[in-house]
């Protein structure tokens, strides 16, 4: 299968702290991968360097895109990165908590739309066509992802559960490739975290999106990942199915190091 | 040369005041993240109490350095009730809400300090004695530094030297730089983060106070307006050096205060505060976080 | 006695005031006659006033936490009466019958108090687009005020311009300005931001009070033509009765505009922006452009209401910009309910009207406006009117059953 990502030699430097250091990382079209390790492992870090939000000290990140040469996003803005269609989540949640949960969905809809100033004073035909269809669409994402009874509640009044769907329903919106989700199963109950699963499986099976996830649940990242990276201190210390995972003996020692999270699988 | 070294320090002396001016915005923005508008306004309010027991006490028959002892303290302690009372009253009800409203808040109090005093005294200039004690001494090195520029520099640089010694050493000072911090974590730890916060406004206030105590002998006059363009000024040198950051607010006073008399002396005397402005974009443009701020590569 | 404890501190509170004002509120010292005037009455007005402020205070605190209100009561009367159209129709109708006749009923006087008004409302309808919207913390915003009045009255001098021409180029012109100041100062965040734009509007006053040769000091630029009516000459009242439908117009149209972009795609990512600066990037949307347009857009009505101000009063001086004005202007829009088109006009027309029309108070008049400031903002610190999110209404579609 094509590659979507490869992420070569990643540094990404603290001051004195090596945040990243030397991370080598691929994802294939269509695939979901994992990205796991402690906390402080740096996960979140190479995240923030794919997405704009830190300039990565050296290293390469290419992104490939159909009949065209791969892209490297080093240094690129934050927002020209979701253009090119990779969008993410956060780990503490970053809503848009004085808007409506609609109105969050259609910021996402931003990148894909067009007009400006003078659109909005005047509102021609075209500006009326695209407003109506950002609506549709955003409202058809909410659908999608069962967030459609919440559309016209403040994002901030939602339960912490359909909070996390949402941030995922935003990303969606910007119709990206490639899907960053940063813990999305991170305060969920299990029931919930059975529906993301679901949902997450849909999302691959519809839309061939990529997806790399960052999560502590080992149980869902073993259900849902290809393949799995494992960070601990910023280096790679394995990667592979999550059978191989399961069973490598620096990951188990690298969980073990920490007391919580002991049980891998 | 001569001029130079005058010009040079002009710019001391005014930064220096500055300088402890900024202190109080500085310690308060590090804090509560409010530009506490009102700050000038106490610098004003000290300036007029040490003018009133300044004056009852010369009218005593009292003279020399017994008055200007008397009328500091005095001042210092009013401007200190006076930082306290403003901050119950205006901000401590808004701790939760947006940050727009305790500034607006503050803008509000900062009208009413100034109508306050213009009503109760007086919309004139009055003459501001000069409180600063004469000594052979200062007579003796006056061929190359003016009394009062002596006695201003020298004050200010050991109030800020004991603040740092407060600050680095006793237990209320690593509480306030904790709550500066991490306000939460701070309250987690069980630092009373009101007292803190009140504490802060008294010291802040009592440096303002000298601060106002100095310039209005150096000048000689004062009016209810004073507050205000000082109080810009202090917070401009307090962005300058990076706000939130004590070392910061001393270096960005001096500055400022030399910017000001360097711009003046060389350039043009009518343009004083847009040598002010002017260096402040400069930095900030080249230094988005200040000459000594820390930078705000913020944690996602 | 039910209240024993409150009055206690209520005492204590007003002992403590006494203390404070004394020197300031019973002591007057004239050095060069050598007099010292003892008030000793203001203790007494200073006593009652906190005794009885601090009791109510009290009370008030004491009732909120015992009867928490549900928060839909919390809707002020006013706002529940926006929400409902069988509530706000006739008073539109009313305002607009109120408006349409005022100029003929009001005296000269009224009439122009009125025009300043709405000259305010549109100054603070344009900060809402930076502050309200944007999140962008503007404590400058007279300084585009400044420039259109300012081009007006020297565009006007020196080549002769008409107020037609000039009332777009104003605005224009104090959108270049905006962006030029803009430019290199939106990339600093929050307060550095409030600052810098304070700054650049201190430096633009205090060149146009030394540069004589460009702005005629501190003396500043008199006669001012006043807008012209297709040739025919007015009288002054009549001018101004003129000026005033004029401004009628331009502020409907403004609101007509801010309401429009409100509710777009700009509009949309000017909240977020607001809301996450990070995240609305993530989301795609360019940062600098965003804050670039609002800062712009809100400069340039500053620039329309500058000219119009300047043909108002056809006399400028430096001193009608300073830092206070601004200051002013985002009491408007902090007041009115960051980002609502009616908050911030019910908040420009008390900001403007009630001082005046409070002129018995004489001088006591800015020290109640600080005082009310303070006293809004502790009592209703989002503002008169909490802006409302807009509905939608859909048909769930067939996805939804699957669910
Ligand atoms: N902006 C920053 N400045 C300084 N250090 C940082 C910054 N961002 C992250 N770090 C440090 O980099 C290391 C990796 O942090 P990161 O957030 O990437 O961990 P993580 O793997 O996401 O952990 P968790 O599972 O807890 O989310 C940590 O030691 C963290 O303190
Ligand atoms: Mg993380």
């Amino acid at each position: 299968m094509d590659l979507i990502l490869d992420i070569k030699n990643l540094t990404m430097n603290f001051g004195g702290l090596k945040a990243l250091d030397g991370v080598n990382l691929h994802i294939r079209q269509g695939e979901i991968a994992a990205l796991i390790g402690p906390n402080g492992a740096g996960k979140t870090t190479l995240f923030n360097c794919l997405t704009g939000i830190y300039a990565p000290s050296s290293g390469d990140i290419l992104l490939y895109q159909p009949g065209a040469k791969p892209k490297r996003l080093n240094g690129l803005k934050i927002n020209t990165i979701t253009s090119l269609g990779v969008a993410r989540t956060f780990q503490n949640i970053r809503l848009f908590g004085g808007m409506t949960v609609l109105e969050n969905v259609m910021i996402g809809r931003h990148a894909r739309s067009k007009s400006g100033i003078l659109g909005a004073i005047f509102r021609p035909p075209a500006t009326r066509v695209e407003e109506k269809a950002i609506v549709d669409k955003s409202y058809a994402i909410l659908e999608y992802i069962d967030l459609a009874p919440y559309v016209n509640e403040l994002a901030k009044n939602l339960p912490y559960g359909a909070q996390r769907r949402l941030e995922i329903a935003r990303a969606l919106a910007t119709e990206p490739r490639l899907l960053l989700l940063d813990e999305p199963a991170a305060g969920m109950n299990p029931q919930e975290t059975r529906e993301l699963e679901g949902l997450l499986v849909r999302l691959q099976a519809d839309h061939e999106l990529s997806i790399l996830l960052i999560e502590h649940d080992m149980k869902l990242v073993m259900n849902l990942a290809r393949n799995i990276f494992v960070l601990d201190y910023g280096e790679e210390i394995a990667r592979g199915t999550p059978l191989e995972i399961r069973h490598n003996p620096a990951v188990i020692k690298a969980y073990l190091g920490e007391e919580a999270d002991a049980e891998i699988g | 040369m001569n001029y130079f070294w005058d010009l040079f320090l002009g710019g001391l002396t005014r930064g220096s005041i500055y300088a402890l001016i900024a202190l109080g915005y500085t310690m308060v923005y590090g804090i509560l993240q409010l530009i506490n508008f009102a700050h000038g306004e106490i610098y004003m309010i000290a300036a007029f109490t040490a003018l009133i027991v300044a004056s009852i006490l010369t009218m005593q028959g009292l003279t020399g350095f017994s008055v200007l002892i008397l009328a500091g303290v005095i001042a210092i302690l009013y401007a200190a009730a006076y930082g306290f009372t403003v901050e119950k009253i205006a901000y401590k009800p808004l701790r939760q809400a947006s940050r727009l409203s305790p500034l607006i808040s503050a803008i509000g109090m900062s009208i009413f300090l100034q109508n306050y005093v213009m009503l109760a005294q007086t919309s004139d200039f009055l003459p501001f004695p000069n409180l600063l004690p004469q000594s052979e001494f200062l007579d003796s090195i006056s061929a190359w530094i003016g009394p009062s520029d002596f006695i201003i520099i020298v004050t200010s640089s050991v109030v800020m030297i004991a603040l740092s010694l407060l600050l680095k050493f006793t237990k209320m000072g690593r509480a306030m730089r904790a709550t500066a911090q991490d306000r939460e974590m701070a309250m987690l730890t069980g630092v009373s983060v009101n007292r803190i916060i009140s504490r802060t406004f008294i010291i802040g206030s009592a440096l303002a106070a000298i601060g106002g105590l100095l310039i209005a002998s150096h000048v000689g006059r004062i009016n209810f307006y004073i507050g205000f363009n000082a109080g810009i000024k202090a917070f401009t040198a307090a962005v300058l050096g990076g706000i939130g950051s004590i070392p910061g607010a001393m270096l960005g006073g001096l500055v400022l205060g030399l910017a000001e008399s360097f711009g003046t002396g060389y350039i043009s005397s009518d343009y004083e505060s847009v040598f002010a402005f002017t260096i402040l974009i400069l930095i900030l443009i080249l230094k988005p976080d200040g000459i000594l701020g820390r930078s705000s590569q913020q944690k996602v | 006695m039910k209240y024993a404890p409150e009055l206690k501190r209520s005492a204590t509170i007003a002992l403590w005031l006494i203390l404070l004002t004394f020197p300031i509120m019973v002591i007057q010292v004239n050095t060069i006659e050598n007099i010292v005037v003892w008030r000793w009455m203001n203790i007494a007005g200073v006593g009652t006033v906190a005794f009885v402020l601090s009791f109510l205070w009290q009370i008030y605190q004491h009732r909120k936490t015992e009867s928490p209100l549900p928060v839909s009561a919390h809707l002020p009367a006013f706002q529940r009466l926006l929400a409902d159209p069988k509530l706000y129709r006739p008073m539109l109708i009313f305002i607009a019958a109120f408006a349409l006749v005022f100029p003929f009923t009001a005296s000269h006087y009224q009439i122009n108090i009125m025009s300043t008004a709405l000259i305010y409302i549109m100054l603070g309808l344009g900060l809402n687009i930076e502050v309200g919207l944007a999140g962008l913390l503007d404590l400058g915003y007279v300084a585009f005020y400044a420039v259109g009045a300012y081009s007006y009255a020297l565009l006007n001098y020196h080549f002769g311009l008409g107020f037609w021409t000039l009332l777009p180029a104003g605005a224009l012109l104090a959108a270049f300005f905006g962006i030029l100041v803009g430019f290199p100062v939106l990339r600093l965040r929050g307060d550095y931001l409030a600052i810098v734009t304070l700054a650049f509007a201190e430096i633009l006053r205090l060149v146009l009070e030394n540069w004589n040769a460009l702005s005629f000091g501190p003396s500043g630029i008199s006669n001012i033509p006043r807008p012209g009516l297709f040739g025919i000459e007015l009288t002054l009242e009549q001018s101004a009765v003129y000026m005033y439908f004029l401004l009628i117009a331009l502020c409907l149209l403004t609101i007509f505009v801010i309401y429009r972009l409100q509710h777009s795609r700009i509009g949309r990512a000017w909240v977020a922006l607001r809301e996450d600066e990070l995240a609305c990037q993530a989301m795609g949307i360019d940062k600098t452009r965003a804050k670039l347009t609002a800062f712009a857009l809100g400069a340039t009505w500053a620039g329309m209401a500058g000219v119009l101000f300047a043909a108002k009063t056809t006399f400028i001086n430096p001193a009608s910009f300073t830092f206070m004005e601004s200051a002013m202007i985002l009491a408007i829009v902090v007041l009115g309910g960051m980002g609502s088109i009616v908050g911030v006009i019910i908040a420009a027309l008390a900001i403007i009207l009630l001082p005046e029309y409070l002129r018995v108070l004489g001088d006591y008049r800015m020290l109640l406006f600080g005082a009310a400031l303070i006293g809004m903002m502790v009592f209703r610190p989002r503002g008169l009117i909490t802006p409302s999110s807009r509905t939608y209404v859909f048909q769930p579609s067939e996805h939804q059953e699957r669910t």
